[in-house]
């Protein structure tokens, strides 16, 4: 990230080298002052490396799961975990009602959940950031017309409208993850905006526009990286607000359709047995939760350490 | 102040016919045509078919229909629901005070529980206190609230019996309603045990739908706190030998509490989002159920016009939010 250059550069005496004035050893790299505040936050750190591990196991799902995911053993439906009465090592988290291996399904559901935050993440950011950029760059009628339309978006209730969507679209996992990142996408519109409108009256942006820069050049090469710290930010809460969201249409059955190991659509799937079996319930929620509760952490170190507002003296 | 608030409301109007395009459109984007979808599985003869068209106004030009919705919608006019025949609007507003009312208890238990949270943790910042209040209002921000709402039906209603898993009262009890609100119905009725039955019933949705609001008002509060307790004016107190209850509870938390009402009045789109789960797992006859009972059952006008209302709600809430705010804090205003 090259946002404090402007002003490091400011405060240096004029005329005086860079070098002489602090030595290369003693300005750490973008990326190394950056890992040295998000280590600052432990939780971060717990976050990330429960997050990695999630996406190793999202990776590796085909070695690591002792089932297949939609086998149905018929001869242990509902089998109680391991450590309970009825269980066996054979099914370490026991069998849904249909004798589907619980742990075989949590741990391709990893691929999903992993899927969706991607790929939500892409749409809503993708599109997001561009029509921001459009909307700082244009001023005048094209951004009044682009906020006023992201102000009809917000006034939704995010959950239903990604509902509403799906009902036009028909319920799947693509159209569901279509719909949650048309519905995120407003906050990132919002975010590149403010920042594009922080940074054009700023020098460097200045001397490019004087150096002859093309528009496009200005926005994506000039001024976009100097946006990112924000996005960044949003990227990552946005990527737990996915999975939450995708495993709540999922539960409500307008998601993922059975027999997909998604977590949200097995709670849908366990929804009956919530008081006969606890294992089928409480386990695809926990897996939610972990993962929705690690990249939240991991997002609050992206935020100290990435917004310079919050940054601490 | 009043340019303020017109220039609030000049927002608010074309946001207005924003959310009614939307909500117009929504019909009309779903794969086939309105009456056919009205007619659902039965299918109908093309006289009839075409009848309908023009009983409806579907052949007019599609400005044509949707000023006759949007004129529809000031009368207080949402259409026809195509699975019970009645108007939508009635139908809404029956159900709504059952929302209403599980969303203020939620919005209560989640202040009561969330701003002395908060207090505590800004007080006692980085100590334990501090770190468990915190990593507690994280996992809650976390929570799959449907999947905490199962967890709590197993403890609470599974494993000790305590409450009940599903409605608004025991079926034991009748009475007209009058004001939609149950606890305040059960009262009036005079039947023993009515209100403690509606009591029982309302707790575990309230913990399930108060839960987010409640992880983001801490967090919220904390951080007002923190900004507030470094500002001259607390340290003045302090330094006059004000004790650490006046000058945290007096000084510090007036000031702290003005972006902590905003969020309280911007988390109202979180309710109805969490409305629509709550209401669904607790069989809650609420307009969140009733949106999602409509979408299963391809009643696209019920489906169109709690779209609308829910919309509408939100939009006025922000809006009277942001005017109060302009109220407490003049510096917005300009």
């Amino acid at each position: 990230m090259a946002s404090t250059d402007a002003t490091t550069d400011s405060s240096l005496p004029e005329g005086s080298k860079r070098d002489s004035m602090l030595p290369d050893r003693l300005r750490p790299s973008p990326f190394k002052e950056f890992w040295g505040y998000f280590c600052e936050n432990r939780g971060a750190i717990v976050g990330l490396f429960v997050f990695v591990a999630f996406i190793l196991i999202a990776l590796f799902a085909d070695v690591l799961a002792p089932h297949s995911a939609t086998e149905q053993y018929r001869d242990a439906l509902l089998q109680p975990p391991a450590w309970q009465d009825g269980g066996s090592t054979r099914f370490l988290l026991g069998t849904d009602a249909v004798g589907r291996d619980m742990l075989s399904r949590l741990i391709y559901g990893a691929r999903y959940s992993f899927f969706i935050g991607v790929i939500v993440v892409v749409i809503s950011a993708g599109t997001g950031v561009l029509i921001g950029l459009l909307a700082g760059f244009a001023r005048g009628w094209v951004d009044t017309l682009i906020m006023r339309l992201m102000d009809v978006l917000l006034a939704f209730p995010s959950l239903l409208l990604a509902l509403v969507m799906v009902a036009i679209l028909g319920p799947s996992l693509i159209n569901a993850m279509i719909a949650i990142g048309i519905v995120l996408q407003p906050h990132y519109v919002r975010l590149t905006r403010a920042a594009v409108m922080q940074e054009l009256p700023k020098d460097y942006v200045t001397s490019a526009r004087v150096v002859g820069a093309s528009r496009l050049r200005l926005m994506f090469v000039t001024v976009l990286p100097n946006c990112l710290a924000p996005i960044i930010v949003q990227a990552a809460l946005s990527f737990s607000t996915a999975i939450l969201d995708a495993a709540a249409l999922g539960f409500l059955g307008l998601g993922a359709q059975p027999p997909t190991p998604e977590w949200g659509t097995m709670l849908a799937d366990a929804r009956e047995f919530v008081l006969r079996a606890w294992w089928v319930v409480t386990f695809p929620g926990l897996a939610i939760l972990i993962n929705v509760l690690a990249i939240n952490l991991m997002g609050d170190g992206l935020r100290d350490a990435l917004d310079p507002k919050l940054k601490r003296s | 102040m009043l340019s303020f608030i017109l220039r609030r409301l000049g927002t608010f109007i074309p946001t207005f016919i924003g959310v009614s395009i939307v909500s117009f459109l929504f019909i009309r984007l779903l794969p086939g045509d309105p009456i056919l979808l009205m007619a659902g599985e039965r299918g109908m003869s093309a006289e009839r078919h075409a009848q309908l068209m023009v009983q409806f106004g579907f052949d007019q030009p599609l400005i044509t229909q949707y000023w006759d919705y949007l004129t529809g919608i000031l009368r207080g006019d949402l259409g026809i629901s195509f699975k019970t025949k009645r108007p939508v609007w009635d139908e809404f507003f029956a159900l709504f005070p059952a929302t209403l009312e599980l969303s203020l208890c939620a919005i209560v238990f989640a202040v009561v529980l969330g701003i002395p949270a908060g207090i505590i943790a800004a007080v006692k910042r980085g100590k334990w206190p501090d770190q468990v209040l915190m990593s507690t209002a994280l996992v809650g921000y976390s929570m799959p609230i449907f999947w905490w709402a199962l967890l709590l039906i197993i403890l609470f209603s599974g494993m000790l019996g305590w409450t009940p898993v599903s409605g608004r009262i025991s079926l034991m009890f009748f009475f007209p309603s009058g004001t939609g609100f149950m606890l305040i119905d059960s009262l009036r009725s005079g039947q023993a045990g009515a209100f403690a039955s509606a009591v029982e019933h309302l707790i575990l949705p309230t913990i399930v739908l108060g839960t987010i609001p409640l992880a983001v008002i801490a967090r919220q509060t904390r951080s007002a706190m923190l900004e507030v307790l470094s500002e001259d004016y607390v340290r003045t107190a302090k330094a006059k030998g004000l004790g650490p209850l006046r000058v945290n509870g007096l000084h510090a938390l007036r000031n702290a509490l003005i972006p902590v009402i905003t969020v309280i009045g911007l988390s109202v789109g979180t309710l109805m989002a969490g409305a629509i789960l709550t209401e669904t797992i607790f069989s809650w006859p609420g307009v969140g159920k009733w949106m999602v009972e409509g979408i299963g059952s391809r009643d696209y006008t019920a489906v169109q016009g709690g779209l609308l209302m829910i919309a509408l709600i939100v939009m006025v809430v922000n809006l009277v939010v942001d005017v109060l705010y302009g109220l407490i804090n003049p510096k917005i205003r300009r």
